[in-house]
């Protein structure tokens, strides 16, 4: 396929020539206050449009082509989400508007935590947390304050397997907690290790199933039993929820507790980084430790419950981003039972197709079925001096985002796709073929790429070594 | 495919997982097609009252303010929507120039060097500069106004808990509403991590940054509206450590309290300390200029449980909004809006102060967008007759405030139509 990204000698918005800053309007603020000089761009409305229009055109979404990256789910973003979520009675309502005032989006809280209790075997959800590792640090608050509630508060270790997520151990390691890894062995969870890491210390366990490397963890029984019999408490990490719709759910699988992550399974975009959504489920017994307000219902009337003696309080400020659970809310009405299966048949079904097709060229580590992703790698890549940073940069050159590169850390030279649910047959065997013919290219092309993109090879240490992370710190970098 | 597979059925794939556990399905009803979600939502979403049906004065740290057409197309571009965190820089270069100018726009305004590309929202902003703080010095007591929203204090409780934070707030002088400083060089000791004050404060009032940053013994720690920093003397002129704020109002929605944009910025010999995903400027092997994620190692995919924080997913497309903000209205626009806030918060509250039984503002001194009001009669009791008439009041602050007697913080912004000051005098002054 051939792909050329626009490039555009694009400057700072603060390099083109600006009209003259005014002064504030006189008498308005107090002198000892009032500003004088104010360095931002002032420029007609054309102009600013053209440009963030350019550099858009240096931006690469999953409109733009298929985005494989793993553990992240880069699937399609219905249009329709944008328009709901653009409604005034969304944009406009303000949340500490009197709930006789905003049904509307009460009801739409209450019914979508219903239904996320439901996905997840959980009784009761908050839809507070903002993003993933929000919800993982409202888990752990909430093992806290449970544990501490029974007379069992000295507990301060978190059990995490070696393929789990960074955000797993900076969360537990935020709130003070020890961490202490548990290997894998074949890709699961090594049980002989859990069985001797856990104990009379241990606060939870925090799992991904299918794990990071796309495998699911058929032990899991056992894990949950050995967690549970040490006195801990199980944390679902829900990233990989995308390969579990309607086939289990982890409180099925034993946990106690879980997050979503509604811009992945969900489809609320991920808006170049965010905003997020991490919803988080939890089993009866923990339900009173839940973020204030609640929301609910009597049968007539929606309210905000903020009478939680046992709750946690509160882990950002409002309810959660309501624009984004909107979205998810009507994607799950779009989808329904019968769709959302679908979702996670056809997700399973693209990475075992795409696995098949790359194992003629990549070795993957660990024989059997994978779920919605699945890892390989490129240490074989080394025998023509080349490495899977390589190969991903000259994937772009394909017309394809790279899948996440290097993570697990378990696995060397680590390529590591989700292509989700929303690709076709021919776009996997598309990335396959460029990935055979890649691999075949003379090494330098690929050593040097991205050839077809905005930027050549960006200098991540210059970047790093001399920080220059704003137009003030370059001006007085040129100054100097 | 699945013949590929040399599977016989989809069920195949999923021959892994134990039968235990396994569920068929899932408790929902079958999937509707897109007009009938668009009706279902549409027709739920229906039941809120906003806008010119209610016209409401409440603030507490979102506004409402106009957003130019252009800005939600340029925030609704699909390849910024669409992308994420641009780990591959070659592909991203147009976000990550964005960012770039976001957080330049924040440093501009702060009067600080650098700036991340976003927290949650205000609140999970200062828990993580509370922690930035304990870092910097090694010490754990952090020093707040008692003039803080409470929910902001909720959620800086729980982001403290790992390193043991501990919290002395700062009354407010009953006059002026501003922080005691007589009180604040009290509550400094030597374990001082932190002093943290708002700018505009909760009650809306200006502080003296200059005498404060006088006292604070350690890092000082501002909350901003960044809005109001177009016509005010930024934080950085007199010596603050670290700025932040919520930059919902800098072209974004209240969206019923989210997803809002958690405002980050310091000086530069603090930036490896700080949380969260920054952008530099380097280059190209063809030696042009570029930009990409920098400084990853204190992040949590790399420094793992010694991360300076868990934050991954942001706010990005907030910050693109507001960078698209801020140009669009561009110095000029800003100044505007941000003047015109001020006259208008200062018009309404003369017109309350005419009206029996209410006092407004409740405190003297210069206000930027909102203001304290005291009834005679119960804050509560006031409300439901505002409500009544159609028209919503400010926020109760009668439980979080009792000193104030009866009282509530009334905002305002350029969106009020001279109909809905009417109608708020109008309602009232026909309070019972």
């Amino acid at each position: 396929m051939r792909f050329r990204q626009a490039i555009w000698d694009e400057p700072l918005l603060f390099e083109k020539p600006s009209n003259e800053v005014a002064s504030p309007k006189p008498g308005v603020v107090p002198p000892n206050l009032e500003r004088k000089a104010l360095d931002l761009p002032n420029l007609p409305e054309w102009e600013v449009v053209r440009h963030y229009t350019r550099l858009s055109q240096m931006t690469f979404g999953i409109d733009s082509g298929f985005y494989p990256l793993g553990s992240c789910t880069m699937k399609f973003n219905p249009k329709v989400h944008e328009e709901l979520a653009a409604l005034p009675e969304v944009r406009l309502a303000h949340p500490y508007q009197d709930v006789s005032t905003v049904q509307g989006s009460l009801q739409i809280l209450y019914e979508l935590q219903t239904i996320l209790a439901r996905i997840g075997g959980m009784d009761a959800v908050t839809l507070q947390p903002a993003a993933g590792a929000q919800g993982e640090f409202t888990g752990l608050l909430i093992a806290r304050a449970y544990l501490k509630e029974k007379g069992d508060g000295a507990r301060d270790e978190v059990l995490l397997p070696d393929t789990a997520h960074g955000t797993n151990f900076a969360s537990a390691g935020m709130l003070g907690f020890k961490v202490v890894e548990v290997p894998s062995r074949d890709g699961q969870v090594d049980l002989a290790a859990l069985e001797a890491a856990a104990g009379e210390r241990t606060l939870a366990l925090m799992l991904t199933n299918p794990n990071t490397l796309g495998i699911f963890e058929s032990r899991v029984e056992d894990i949950a039993r050995i967690v549970h019999d040490a006195g801990g408490l199980l944390y679902y990490d829900g990233a990989n929820f995308n390969a579990i719709l309607g086939k289990t759910n982890p409180g099925r699988m034993g946990f106690d507790m879980l997050h979503f992550n509604l811009h992945k399974t969900f489809t609320t975009p991920h808006g170049g980084g965010g905003p997020g959504v991490g919803p988080v489920g939890v089993k009866s017994f923990l339900e009173p430790y839940l973020p204030v307000p609640a929301v609910v219902f009597d049968g007539t009337r929606y309210s905000l419950d903020y009478d939680r003696p046992k709750s946690i309080g509160k882990v950002r400020a409002w309810y959660g981003n309501f624009g984004l659970l909107v979205r998810a809310y009507a994607y799950i009405l779009s989808q329904g039972s019968d769709g959302l299966r679908w979702v996670t048949e056809r997700a399973v079904l693209n990475a075992n197709y795409l696995k098949m097709r790359l194992d003629e060229h990549l070795e993957s580590p660990y024989p059997g079925l994978r779920k919605h992703e699945f890892v390989a790698s490129g240490a074989r890549l080394k025998e023509r001096g080349l490495r899977t940073v390589d190969l991903a940069k000259r994937l772009m050159d394909y017309g394809f985002h790279p899948p996440t590169v290097y993570f697990p850390h378990l696995i060397d030279e680590a390529f590591m796709p989700e292509p989700t649910e929303t690709e076709s047959k021919e776009t996997l065997d598309a990335f396959a073929d460029a990935v055979a013919a890649i691999l075949q290219e003379d090494p330098e092309i690929v050593r040097t790429a991205p050839h077809n993109t905005a930027a050549k090879r960006v200098d991540e240490v210059l970047a790093a070594r001399e920080p220059i992370l704003s137009w003030r710190m370059w001006r007085k970098r040129k100054g100097a | 495919m699945l013949r590929a597979l040399g599977l016989a059925s989809v069920d195949e794939l999923f021959a892994d997982l134990p039968l235990d556990i396994r569920v068929d399905g899932l408790p929902l009803p079958v999937g509707l097609p897109e007009p009938e979600v668009v009706e279902r939502v549409t027709s739920i979403l229906a039941k809120n009252r906003v806008g010119r049906d209610l016209p409401t004065f409440l603030g507490a740290g979102l506004y409402n303010h106009f957003v130019p057409a252009s800005v939600r197309a340029i925030a609704s571009r699909s390849e910024f929507y669409s992308s994420y965190t641009p780990y591959q820089a070659e592909l991203s270069q147009g976000i990550l120039q964005t960012l770039f100018e976001y957080q330049s726009m924040i440093c501009e305004l702060t009067g600080m060097d650098a700036a991340n590309t976003s927290m949650y929202d205000a609140s999970t902003a200062l828990g993580e500069a509370a922690l930035m703080a304990a870092r910097i010095t090694g010490k754990r007591e952090i020093v707040l106004p008692r003039a803080l929203h409470w929910e902001r204090h909720q959620v800086l409780e729980n982001y403290g808990l790992g390193p043991g934070l501990r919290y002395r707030d700062v009354p407010y002088d009953r006059e002026d509403g501003t922080i005691d400083l007589a009180a604040l060089k009290e509550a400094v000791g030597p374990d001082n991590a932190a002093v943290y004050v708002e700018t505009p404060n909760f009650f809306g009032r200006f502080e003296r940054i200059e005498e404060i940053r006088e006292i604070a013994p350690s890092v000082l720690i501002v909350g901003v509206n960044p809005l109001s920093l177009a016509v005010t003397r930024p934080p950085g002129d007199f010596g603050a450590d670290i700025v932040i704020g919520e930059g919902q109002g800098l072209g974004n929605a209240v969206a019923f309290g989210g997803p809002l944009l958690g405002v980050f910025a310091c000086r530069e010999e603090h930036v490896r300390r700080m949380p969260g995903r920054v952008i530099g400027m380097t280059r190209d092997a063809e030696g042009r200029r570029a930009f990409c994620m920098t400084m990853q190692s204190r992040e949590q995919h790399i420094r793992r449980e010694k991360a300076m924080s868990n934050i991954c997913t942001n706010e990005t497309l907030l910050a693109v909004a507001s960078a698209a903000y801020v140009s669009v209205l561009g110095a000029n626009g800003l100044r505007r809006v941000a003047s015109e806030n001020i006259e208008r918060a200062r018009a309404l509250a003369g017109r309350i102060a005419k009206v029996g039984g209410f006092h407004a503002p409740a405190f003297t001194g210069a206000h930027f967008n909102e203001f304290v009001v005291r009834s005679e009669v119960s804050y509560e009791h006031v409300h439901r007759s505002l409500l009544a008439r159609g028209v919503h009041g400010g926020l109760s602050l009668e439980s979080h405030f009792p000193e104030l007697g009866h009282a509530a913080l009334f905002a305002t912004t350029e969106t009020h139509r001279p109909a809905d000051y009417d109608r708020l005098v109008a309602a009232l002054e026909s309070v019972p």
